[in-house]
This record gives C-alpha cells, structure tokens and sequence, in this order.
C-alpha cells in the first residue's frame, strides 16, 4: 500500500473535511491523499470521533408523530440499486478515478509539455491532473487562497521541499514557488486551487500560472 | 469480519453502556473488563441479525439528536426530518460496512449524515476515501479489543468536551457542524485528539500487516 510519504494534509484541514465545510476540490485531494496515508486516515477517523461526539451531545430535537412508522415501514423495501464508486486504477486513486468517471484521462496540452485535464470543480474551486515532463519547471505562480497537489507519479521539488508520490505540498495565498519535475518519468500530480480560472493558450508561458492553468 | 458481539456481549440487547454485569462477577477478569455501549450492540444486532427492534432503539437514540443536529446547521424542521430519515435508512441498508473497530457507531453515523446532507442539500457527491477492505480472515480477538478500545477514547473525548468553557465547546460544535473554514478551525483546538489518533493507527497498521499476510499466502 503507501508510499513512504514525509508531506501531509494539515489536521485544521482534514477537519474541515470531515466536517463537510471544505469545498468539492480539496475534498477531491484529500479523499485521494487518505487513501493512500494511514497517518490522515487515522487523523480523520479522529475527527470522525469528536463529530460524532458533537453529534450526541448537541441537543434532542423532537420528532414528529409517524416518522418511526414511516421509517420502519421503508426497511423492507428494495435498496435502490447502487453504482459501486471507482475503485483504484493505476496510479489514479478511488477517487480520482471517481471523478474521471471511471475513464482514463484526457490530457489536454498547455505549452511546455505541460498537459492538464480538469477533474472537477464548483464556484469555490478547480481540481485537475496535471503531467508535467521530467526535469521541466514551471512558472512562477501565487495563488489567492489555499492550493493542495498531491502527487501521484514521478516527483517535483521546490522551495519547500522535495515531494514524492503521496506527499501533498500545501501553498498558501502569496507563496511563490517554481516546481521542477524530477527525472524518470513525468510528474502526474492531482491538484485543487480556490478559483476556476480559465487557460488561454495563446498566453505567454510565463502568464500562466502553473495550477490556474 | 464476525460479530463482535459473539466474543464479548452474550445477551446483546441487556447490556447498558460501558456497564459490569453483575452476573459475572465471579470471574474476577471479566468483571473489570468494560463492556461494548448499548449503541455498538444494536448496532451489531442490526448488521448481524437485521434485528428491528434494535433498530428502533437506535432510531430512539439517534433520531433526536441528529434532528437536532441538522436543525443546528441551519435547515428547517420539515427538511431536518426528511435528512433524519435518509440517515437512519443508510444506516439500516449500510450496516454490513459498520465495524467496531475502525469507528464507534456515533463517529459512523456522524460520517454517514455529513455525506448525505452534502449530497442532499448542496446536490453534490462528497469525494470519499477508498474504503479498506474488512477480511473474513480478520483476528476477531484483536478486533474486539481494538473496539472497546475506540470506545474508551471517545468516552475521553465526551468528557473532554463536557469539560470545555461554554465559548470553547460552541467553536468546537460549531466546527463539527461545518460552520467555520480550516482556517478557523486552525484556530480553534480543545479536544485531545492524539490518543484516539494514536490507537486508530495501531488499528490500520495491524490491518495492514494482515492483509499483507493474505496477499502473500
């Protein structure tokens, strides 16, 4: 199973997760990043835990007459039929491959070599894969909220550090970082930005910035 | 995975939580040993047995709460009940994926109501871990330890957050109830969350090296 991973979700941010208060494209990378790391799996079940404490202790609303009639009476009837989520396939964990629809990626081309396929997203975000050739570095990029990339084949390292598959590097507002893709194999990383921007190929390279391609 | 219930709760539905039987209390081992709470039967009794009456008792329970739950996050009545109701059904229907010793049945109902309100209100699937798989050939012994275990952590968390001042335990219901941001939430620590970390770990690890044993067999 896990890769040796040194780079983790941060705890305020599985438990926002957990929570449910963390938008779509995060919850996409950190629901990849804890299938493939014990130690945010646990830290969520931990989360998990105290939810369900809340959950008890918070105060009984009563319910109205009937509903455990009407609850009961719906135990028997048949379970709607359910698709089973998408299982691992490859290097693209359950969810990713969830999110793909059970496909396989289709790559498209952002200059560069660089290539990008957009997995998902709502007003409050964008997830996407995105391959980067060995030994390529990507622009400088800032971002206005919080950005989270894990990594999935090859490896890149920054300023921060060097990150391998599993590890999640996690840039706030204002960091500026040039990550170049390790050699061997291209990058694939799987990457969640708080804005939906757009990419213009016909921008210059050093305008485009790397995760709101 | 078999029944917890099996090893260590003979007469499922008598036991209250966290008790003594005193009909035990000739053997001196067992009479010290903690038992499962109330809520983990009827919960195995319902995975296990499919057994209504135990899912009434639930139902009892944890209708209320999460009622009162949802209405916290902001949703009238009518609605809070019609979510109370897809809840406990996907409780009914998933509770072949219910185990003890990978989550206490608050923190799984808990998991279950955040998915489905999400899904519900915000008309949106909540991206989810892939899950681990349960082995048949699983070590029930360490199994039924590692569940009264979870257990007594979160029976430490319980007392920890009844401890808090009132401001401190409205930031923490408040994040749990999805209201605040991971920043603020960043902000916002009370709970002793390390221990109950610690031994869910252990758990997986074990896991792990079990199914490692089978794939290699």
């Amino acid at each position: 199973m896990s890769p040796k991973i040194s780079h983790h979700i941060p705890p305020e941010v599985i438990a926002a997760y957990a929570a449910g208060s963390l938008g779509q494209a995060y919850a996409l990378v950190v629901a990849a990043h804890v299938s493939m790391c014990d130690t945010c799996r646990a830290e969520l079940a931990a989360h998990e835990a105290a939810g369900g404490v809340v959950l008890e202790e918070i105060g009984e609303a009563t319910l109205s007459d009937g509903m455990l009639h009407r609850l009961m009476g719906a135990l028997d009837a048949p379970k709607p039929q359910e698709r089973a989520p998408a299982a691992r396939h490859g290097i693209y964990p359950g969810p990713v491959m969830e999110a793909l629809k059970g496909a396989t990626p289709r790559w498209k081309s952002v200059g560069g070599g660089v290539k990008q396929c957009l997995i998902g997203g709502d007003a409050q975000g964008a997830s996407r894969l995105l391959l980067i050739p060995p030994g390529q570095a990507v622009p400088d990029h800032g971002h206005n909220g919080l950005e989270l990339t894990l990594v999935l084949q090859g490896g890149f390292s920054d300023d921060a550090g060097h990150f391998d598959v599993g590890d999640v590097e996690v840039a706030n507002a204002g960091l500026d970082h040039v990550p170049t893709a390790d050699p061997g194999p291209p990058c694939i990383v799987v990457a969640a930005t708080d804005a939906p921007l757009k990419f213009n190929t016909f921008l210059p390279r050093l305008l485009q910035p790397l995760f709101g391609i | 995975m078999l029944s917890v219930v099996d090893t260590l709760a003979p007469e499922p539905r008598m036991a209250p939580r966290a008790c003594v039987r005193s009909e035990l209390a000739v053997t001196p081992d067992i009479k010290t040993a903690p038992a499962l709470s109330e809520q983990t039967v009827w919960m195995l009794a319902i995975r296990d047995q499919r057994d209504k009456a135990a899912f009434k008792r639930l139902f009892d329970y944890y209708g209320p709460r999460l009622k009162g739950f949802v209405m916290r996050t902001g949703a009238p009545a009518a609605q809070a009940e019609d979510i109370v109701q897809d809840v406990l059904l996907t409780v009914w229907r998933k509770a072949h994926l219910f185990d003890p010793s990978r989550a206490q049945v608050s923190s799984w109902i808990y998991q279950i109501a955040r998915n489905r309100q999400i899904d519900i209100i915000r008309k949106e699937a909540r991206p989810v871990p892939e899950a681990l798989k349960a082995e048949d050939e699983a070590d029930d012994e360490a199994d039924a330890g590692q569940a009264l275990a979870i257990e007594q952590e979160t029976e430490k968390l319980r007392r920890a957050l009844a401890k808090l001042a009132p401001a401190q335990r409205d930031m923490i219901e408040r994040a749990y109830l999805g209201e605040l941001t991971h920043t603020e939430i960043r902000d916002a620590t009370g709970l002793p969350l390390g221990t109950i970390k610690s031994r869910i770990r252990l758990g997986l690890e074990r896991l792990r090296h079990e199914l490692k044993d089978l794939r290699q067999e």
